[in-house]
């Protein structure tokens, strides 16, 4: 019996990541939004404070950083917005799952969707930003390790916000002050890497908070969702 | 009422008085009788602790007069920390609880809270420009304030966005405590941030103060205690006249009891 019941709850787990990626694949233009959004941003830096080498170098793991925030949250609205909008959230509801294994899966999918491309990406932006070569690594790994915090802090506010018409700039007032230590953990751990100083430290401070959002945030975008489509 | 409490003898005291004020009715009266005294005692208080750190105080050796800047500033911050812990706490009582007057608590603690804040960072930035020689810099204490403020103002702005004020509250709520739980966290990332930067800053507050200096604070922090709890009764009492404002017994406490009650239903818009 509960054999069975665990079969259908990692079962419906995969069914909800390989339908979210399957849609985000059938919409492939989309799907590159997120890094254009990120590679202009950042391109704007050189452009807007001058181009020399040593002054991008210092600023560059706080640009690369600020520039995957904001991709990110331009893009958090996509977690559930369709859903809400035809009715399929509902459907998850009634659906006798628990709404935070869903929430899990969606935020989750929301990661392979926007965060990792983003991870792929950043050694790219950090040839742009002239980021030394022995820090890419840190860049890399901290994009890695944090970016899947950002979706699942972030689908908390989605939840919240999803009934708002005009949520979207709410939403970024809600999850940036909640942001502000995977910012400052995440460049510390790259100047570190920058110095020559060991970076694990910072990595290890990372997986801490990633393990934290994994763990406890699928309950409070479930309640978020519960009181939104009261 | 009285027969329902009358079935159950042996109820514990204190579980009688929370189910008692998760009773609009109750709760009304009960407020509408602290808030005068509330007032008062924060007149009071204010008064003397002002009197006794504006003008009695000695000037500070280092930083002269603009020292007394602290007897708005510190308060202030301590409230600014104190009521988002509380409102988180209301928060969660609302959430498992489903209790009506704990979420217009916690709603009527988040203007009062981020006011504090405001006022601390308003006073920090006066005090930074004799002591730091500028009116804002990146210390630990004015950023983290600087965050709750943030904190705040997405509690604030969830809250009004919402039509209907239970569904808004209750989001606004979980919103809080989802920041009650980070705020350790950002604390202490942004006072690590802080020394991995090495900003100019100065430790303001030595580690011993002067009974003199000391006192007057303290008298400052017990006065604000009283205005927090007398502005939030004094807006928890109006939210929830104006939610309830179609309902009998809400009719029936603000028509003055010379008036007809049974007659003021009709004719009290």
């Amino acid at each position: 019996m509960t054999v069975q019941k665990d079969a259908s709850l990692t079962g419906a787990f995969f069914a909800l990541v390989r339908r979210d990626l399957l849609l985000a694949f059938r919409r492939r233009s989309e799907l590159l939004f997120p890094v254009f959004f990120l590679m202009v941003v950042v391109s704007l830096f050189p452009l807007g404070v001058g181009p020399s080498p040593e002054l991008l170098a210092r600023i560059a793991p706080g640009v690369v950083w600020i520039a995957a925030l904001l991709s990110v949250v331009i893009s958090l609205d996509s977690v559930f917005r369709s859903d809400f909008e035809d009715g399929t959230l509902e459907q998850y509801i009634v659906s006798g799952q628990p709404l935070s294994l869903i929430a899990l899966a969606k935020s989750l999918a929301h990661w392979l969707v926007t965060g990792l491309p983003l991870v792929l990406v950043s050694p790219l932006l950090a040839l742009w930003m002239n980021l030394p070569s022995h820090a890419i690594g840190a860049l890399v790994a901290s994009l890695l390790l944090a970016t899947p915090i950002l979706s699942f802090v972030g689908a908390i506010g989605v939840g919240l916000t999803i009934s708002l018409r005009r949520g979207g700039q709410l939403l970024s007032l809600l999850v940036f002050p909640l942001y502000v230590p995977v910012l400052i953990i995440a460049t510390g751990g790259i100047m570190a890497a920058i110095d020559g100083l060991p970076y694990t430290p910072f990595l290890g401070l990372l997986l801490a908070g990633l393990i934290t959002s994994v763990t406890l945030a699928p309950f409070a975008i479930a309640t978020a969702l519960k009181i939104s489509l009261s | 009422m009285n027969r329902k409490q009358d079935n159950k003898p042996r109820k514990n005291a204190l579980i009688l008085f929370f189910h008692k004020m998760g009773s609009p009715p109750w709760f009304y009266g009960l407020s509408g009788k602290l808030v005068p005294w509330l007032w008062a005692a924060f007149v009071v208080l204010a008064m003397c602790g002002l009197y006794l750190g504006l003008f009695r105080a000695p000037p500070d050796y280092l930083q002269g007069e603009s020292f007394r800047i602290m007897y708005i500033h510190v308060p202030a911050a301590w409230m600014s920390m104190m009521i988002y812990g509380l409102m988180a706490v209301m928060g969660f009582i609302a959430l498992v609880w489903r209790i009506r007057i704990a979420e217009i608590l916690a709603m009527s603690s988040a203007p009062v809270g981020a006011a504090f804040t405001l006022a601390a960072l308003i006073s920090g930035a006066l005090w930074g420009r004799p002591t730091w020689g500028a009116y804002w810099v990146w210390d630990a204490r004015l950023t983290s304030e600087l965050v709750l403020l943030f904190l705040y103002l997405g509690v604030l702005g969830l809250y009004n966005a919402f039509d209907e004020p239970r569904k808004a509250a209750r989001a606004a709520c979980l919103l809080a405590l989802v920041g009650a739980v980070n705020l350790p966290i950002i604390h202490y990332s942004v006072q690590w941030w802080n020394t991995l930067h090495q900003g100019s800053s100065i430790s303001v507050t030595g580690s011993s103060i002067h009974p003199s200096m000391l006192w007057p604070l303290l008298i400052m922090a017990l006065a604000t205690k009283f205005y927090y709890a007398a502005n939030l009764l004094s807006r928890a009492r109006l939210m929830l006249a104006q939610q309830d404002l179609r309902k009998g017994w809400i009719q029936k406490a603000l028509v003055k009891p010379a008036d007809n009650p049974l007659e003021g239903h009709s004719e009290n818009e």
